[in-house]
Order: structure tokens, then sequence, then C-alpha cells
């Protein structure tokens, strides 16, 4: 694209300023060519002045249409009776969708289901991607070949992989079952009691999720200077104490963001439970034993078409992922300020 | 300089023709009422989910050949989980519709009630003496319309297994076994009893709990509501009788504790662990999808204790299609009798019409699993007898939590009571607006 300048080398220009013409060569200058500069002058300030927003208002636009219109509408129709056969027909209720949240045993049960999953999910998956992380980090064969392989889980989709996983999972039929049953272990019942059906979500997860942190945790690794270990090498220290005294501390920005992604990823937890239910339905078994917020925000919205109370829960569960970002903030500030 | 721009220029001349051609593609198939296909054809599109089988039952093929103006499309979802919420969403907001959508025998009552004012009246278009009455009536909104024709239907019967009955001592003659339970699903759970005494090891007498309580509530002329449109699930003794009869024979191991069409329930198909099941005209081409080979031939079709209806389609029509009118005329030549034997005879879709009983596709119809079982006549018996059940807008809701949140918890070892309590508390939960 020419347009006779560059505006990216050119100084901004003051207000009221002129472009910077060539200077002209001390000609007398005519009437209409001084009215021709400064006419170019004056659509260069506004180019100046406002191209910056056309170039970044793609975005805004299509968040204002599929970002902040849904949050305000949900918001909105949180505060009725509106049914999904007949959405355009809304009863004021007030707040009491929100109300009635208190005394809704199953979007407690599924809060504290969101949490347990979240945390038997997440720690051991950043414990294992800092460890996998750690050892690709030395020189390797084929290093590139399992940097490949720990992404290929993450490239998977959610619904292929978790539908393996049910057979693996099987109570009668499945494989984990049957090995345990060779080391002389009872059949496990993994879809109707309360902690193995949870943990079995989180495997799903767990699978899915390792391999992109560990890369994350490599990534971050690859940028620690190696001089800081051959100094403490020098000083006599282990392998081991390298990764705790230098790798660690070094790192410890990378860890906090992805403790915040995997919160908010934990916390929005959904396809896993969905295809992992034998029912096929969205109530997280048959005792709603791993129905997570998500799986009950859907099942209250799609399944049984109460918009106005989905909606609820959804802004429910939007404030409760504020409360977390603040805490999580809180956290980070602290950490840094003591480090 | 000038040359360059110039060549820019008309590079984003074709850039945005090439874009705004494509909005004006997809603007065309917005609403999915039929563009009009090339040479002056009309396209009518439906919106199908499962296996409904008219195309591979060649019926487009024929009606195209019938009528050289029209073309046929079909767009199917594979299951109705998914396809009905979309078919709600689409006729709320009236756009993305086809001209011709399926719905559900378990979403027809809330269809009608709710979205009746969006869909054509087929009265005029099907013939009402051709179908079953009770069938017809389900399609009916409140203010007399019938907005959608019944494609299949699905009456009942009970397969068994004519070795495992015989290795129990009960008897294998259809008739002998129809008698054993003829008029009261208490004898059938009693048959059950003596199954169990003498079972080759390894198998129940039935497949799961949510089949025998589908079977049971589907024979039942009152369910979860009352004829004025009232949720009476809690208070019919009918619901609570046929729940403690399941959650019985439950807590004495004749049904299997598995939930039906899952992997591991289609495994136990596969290893002949159970020797009966509730059992449409659809279900023996799910038996014969599941089972080994050697099963052929070793299932029999007797008479259940009181005939009822699972499942089934209907088509319907939304007003806001551009060919409406030839839509309205597609779902009822597919829908009449001729064309509902031949889908049968092809896809075992069972006919909602009468008169295609008669017809030797379905009069003469053999199955491979079952042998030489008349199962076309054992089947239209049923149709006949099936009660004028009424049907409410939130029965598969209601349905699926009595069965995934109640009777299979008695199989998985908890008390009756304790699984009626959860199935309420979730049921009224899921009900609560």
């Amino acid at each position: 694209m020419t347009t006779g300048h560059d505006t990216a080398a050119a100084p901004p220009a003051k207000e009221g300023g002129a472009a910077p013409a060539r200077p002209s060569a001390g000609a007398p200058v005519s009437d209409q060519e001084r009215r021709r500069r400064a006419r170019l002058s004056r659509r260069w300030q506004r180019d100046m002045r406002w191209s910056p927003y056309a170039f970044v208002s793609p975005f805004f636009l299509l968040f204002l249409a599929f970002g902040l219109f849904p949050l305000v509408y949900t918001g909105w129709a949180s505060l009725h009776q509106v049914e999904l056969t007949a959405p355009t027909d809304m009863n004021w209720v007030g707040l009491r969708n929100y109300t009635r949240i208190f005394d809704d045993d199953f979007f407690w049960n599924a809060a504290r289901n969101t949490l347990t999953i979240g945390v038997i999910s997440t720690v051991p998956q950043l414990l294992m991607a800092l460890g996998l992380a750690h050892i690709l980090n030395y020189k390797l064969r084929a290093s590139t070949f399992y940097r490949v392989v720990m992404l290929a889980p993450y490239a998977t989709s959610i619904a292929a992989a978790s539908l393996v996983f049910v057979l693996l999972f099987g109570r009668d039929y499945g494989m984990i079952n049957w090995a345990l049953g060779a080391v002389g272990i009872d059949n496990i019942d993994w879809q109707n009691d309360k902690w193995p059906s949870q943990i079995a979500v989180s495997t799903i997860v767990i699978w899915r999720w390792t391999g992109y942190n560990a890369l994350i945790y490599l990534a971050a690794m690859q940028a620690i200077p190696q001089d800081l270990y051959e100094s403490a090498a020098l000083d006599g220290a282990n392998r081991w104490q390298q990764f705790l005294h230098v790798t660690l501390p070094s790192l410890r920005p990378t860890i906090l963001f992805t403790v915040v992604v995997s919160t908010i990823g934990a916390s929005q937890v959904f396809g896993e439970p969905l295809l992992f239910d034998a029912n096929k339905g969205a109530s997280g078994g048959s005792q709603h034993q791993f129905q997570t917020l998500g799986l009950y925000l859907y099942e209250q919205g799609w399944v049984n078409q109460h918009l106005g109370r989905a909606s609820a829960i959804a802004w429910t569960m939007f404030l409760i992922l504020i409360v977390i970002g603040i805490v999580n903030y809180v956290i980070s500030r602290r950490l840094r300020a003591s480090s | 300089m000038r040359a360059r721009k110039s060549v820019v220029l008309a590079a984003i001349a074709t850039l945005g023709a090439g874009l705004l051609a494509g909005c004006a593609d997809d603007g065309g198939d917005e609403g999915g009422s039929g563009s009009s296909g090339g040479e002056g054809k009309t396209t009518i599109t439906l919106g199908l989910f499962g296996t409904m089988g008219f195309k591979e039952a060649g019926l487009y093929d024929e009606y195209m050949k019938l009528h050289p103006d029209i073309t046929i499309k079909e767009n199917v979802t594979e299951r109705n989980e998914n396809y009905y919420p979309a078919l709600v969403n689409h006729l709320t907001t009236n756009s993305g519709l086809m001209d011709i959508q399926a719905v559900e025998v378990g979403n027809i009552a809330e269809v009608a009630q709710t979205q009746g004012a969006k869909l054509l009246d087929l009265s005029k278009y099907g013939k009402e003496s051709d179908y079953l009455e009770w069938k017809w009536k389900q399609a009916a909104t409140p203010d007399g319309q019938t907005i959608g024709l019944g494609t299949d239907v699905g009456p009942m019967a009970i397969c068994y297994r004519k070795d495992l009955f015989e290795k129990a001592g009960l008897p294998t003659d259809r008739e002998e076994v129809g008698a054993l339970w003829a008029g009261d699903w208490e004898k059938f759970v009693d048959a059950g009893r003596d199954y169990q005494k003498n079972a080759p090891s390894g198998t129940t007498f039935m497949d799961s709990p949510g089949g025998l309580l589908q079977a049971i509530l589907s024979s039942e002329t009152e369910r979860f509501y009352d004829s004025s449109g009232e949720v009476i699930y809690k208070t019919n003794p009918a619901v609570k009788a046929a729940f403690d009869l399941t959650a019985a024979a439950a807590e004495d191991g004749l049904v299997g504790n598995q939930t039906q069409f899952q992997p591991a329930w289609d495994t136990t198909i596969a290893n002949s662990k159970f020797a009966a099941m509730s059992c449409p005209p659809w279900m023996l081409g799910y038996i014969k999808g599941k089972s080994k080979p050697d099963a052929a031939g070793k299932w029999d079709v007797a008479a259940a204790p009181k005939s009822g209806n699972w499942g089934g389609s209907f088509l319907a029509v939304p007003k806001s299609g551009k060919n409406a009118e030839e839509a309205a005329k597609l779902a009822a030549w597919l829908t009449a009798p001729e064309q509902q034997a031949k889908l049968f005879k092809v896809q075992g879709n069972f006919p909602s019409t009468p008169p295609a009983y008669e017809m030797p596709e379905v009069k003469t119809a053999k199955n491979d699993m079952t042998g030489d079982a008349p199962i076309g006549e054992i089947f239209a018996e049923a149709a006949k007898d099936a009660p004028v059940q009424v049907i409410g807008p939130k029965d598969q809701i209601i349905q699926q939590g009595l069965t995934d949140n109640g009777v299979i918890l008695v199989a998985q070892g908890k008390s009756a009571k304790e699984a009626w309590d959860t199935a309420v508390k979730t049921i009224d939960n899921n009900l609560d607006q």
C-alpha cells in the first residue's frame, strides 16, 4: 500500500502541525498549493488520530456482538422466569433465580464436585508436567519426538478421548478393572461410585492437559541462563538440588500462570463429565456424583430448557471466577513482594 | 505508483466481491427453507435424527421420479438429544429450519403445545383414517390442529431367547410364553423368578431395570400427566406401582444392572447375558447389530402382558418455509401406508398406518433374529391394542429421571425408597421453572 509517507517513522504530529512534507525549494508557493497542503495535512492528522482505532475495531466489534451482548442479555434473562421454548416470553422474577441457588442442593453438589475434580485433576497434572519438562530439558535423543508426543493428547478431540476412557473405565468389561483384577483387586464401579467416578473424570483431564503444561514449563526452563546451573554445579549441587534451587525459583511466574489458567479451566470442566456419563444425560451420573457446574448449567438450560435459571447459574459462576481471579492476583502479589 | 495502486484496488475489489458472494450464498441457505435448485426445480429439505431410513429405502428417489420438478435433500443428526434442543431454538427464532422437521414422540407434546402456531396444520394433507387413532391424537395442538404426521410406531412385544428359556425350564413356544404372563406385569416378574431359579449361570431374566420400567409405563393410559395437563407422576398409583415392581425385580436380581444402549449393555447382548427384553420392532435391528452371528434365529417374540408403545416419530412442516405446501405433500406421501410398508421392509420401522398391516411387506415379514416368527402380525396386534396414552411436554425428562436417577440405583444396591426419593428430587428440580 503506497501512501506517499511512512507513518511508522514519522514523528507524531503536534496539534496544528503540518505533515513532514519535503522542504520546498524556497520557490513561492501558490495559494492553491498552500490549500492543497493544508488539506493533506488535516487529512493526515485525522488519519494519525483515528487509524489505530480502526485497526483494532474488528476485535472489539466481534467482542461486543459475541462477548458483551450475550453477557448482558444473560444477566437480563437471569432476572426472569423464561423457558427456551418461548425465549421472548419473559416473566420478571427479580432475584428469585439467585436466591433459590442458595438452597439448590444440586447446585452446591455441582460446586463441590467442580472443586474436588478441579483439585484432583490440576495438582497431579501440574506436578507431572513439571517433572516431564525437567526430564525433557536434558539432552535426550529424539527430544523433538517426545515433545510432539506430549502435545498429542491436547490435539485429540475431547469426545473421542472420553469415549475411549469410558470403555477403559467400564465396570464389567473395562480394561482397567481387568488389570486390577489380575492383581487381585475387585471390580471398581468407576461410573457409579462417587470418588472413583471423579478420579476417572480427572484422569481424562490430566491425560489431556499434562503435556500442554509441560511444554509451557519446558519453554520457560530453556530460557533459564545455563551459567546459573554451572555455578550451582561448581558449588556442589546435585541435579535434584539444582532443580529445587535454580529451576523452581526461575519458573515462579510461569507456574503462577499455569495455575491461574488451569484453575479457570477446572472451574469450567464440561465435556469430560458429559461424555463420561453412561446415561448419556447431563446429570453427571445417576446420583449427580460427578456433575460439574458447567454440566449443571447445560442441563438446566438445554435439557430442562429453563433459560432463566441457567442464566443465573452462569452469572453465579462468573462471579465465583472473578473471586478466584482476585484471590490469585493477591497471592501472586504477595509472592512477588516476598521474592 | 499508479499502476501498483490500481492493482491493489483491483485485488481489494475482487476480495470484497468474493466475500459478498460468500455471504450471499450463505444467506440463500439461511432459513433453510429450500432455495430453488437449478433448472426451475424446487428443493425440499428434511431435518431428521437417528436412522429414519427414507433415503435408504429409496423413497426420495421414487418421489423425485414421480415429481421431476422436486429435489429432496436431508440433513441428519445422529442423536435426538442433540437434535431436539436445536429444533426448539430454530422454531422459537424462526431461522435455520428445514422444510420438514422430524419430531420424536417424547417431544411431540411439547412441540404441539408450545410451537403449534409455527407449524402447518397437516390434517388436510394426511388421511386421518389411515393412521392409528392414538398416533394421530398425539400430534394434536390444544386448538385441535394436527401438526405432525406419524412416521412409525414402536408397538411392544417381549423378545426372548428360546435356548435360555429352555435351559431354565420355561416353555419356548410363543403362545405358551405369552400365556405365562398375559394381562399382568406382576405375572411377568413372577415368570422371571421362575427363570432365575434354574437360570444358566451369569444370566438374568431381563436386560435392565430401565427396559422393564419403560415397558410397564408405556402400557398405561395415564402416566405422568392427567388429561388436563397436570403433572401427576408423584401421585399416580400406576407410576409408583410400576416403579416398585421394577425395584423388586432389581432387588431380586431378575434384571441386569446396565443402562440401555450403553457399550456395556451392548456387550450383554453379544454375550447372551439375559433371556428377555421389552422389544419394539426397531429393537430387533438393534439386537442384530450387537449380536454375534450364532445368535441368529435363537430369539422369538411373544405378546407383552399389556400392549404399549415405545418410540416412533412424526414429520412436521414449519409455516415459515418457502415450500411449505410442497413439503406438506411430501410429508403426507412419506407417511402414507404404502411408503411405510416399504420402509418397514428395508428398515424395520413399524408403520403407524393400519392399512399397511394388510400389505405383504408387513403381513409376511420375518426377521433373521427371530427365525420364522410372524413378527408383522404380532406387532400389528400390539399396535392396535396400545392405549391412547395421555402424553405431556416433559414426558421424556420424567421418564429419564425415573430410569437413570431411579430404578438403576436399585440394581446398584440402593434401597427402593432411596431410589424413588432420588428420582423425585431430581425430576422436581428439572421440572421447576
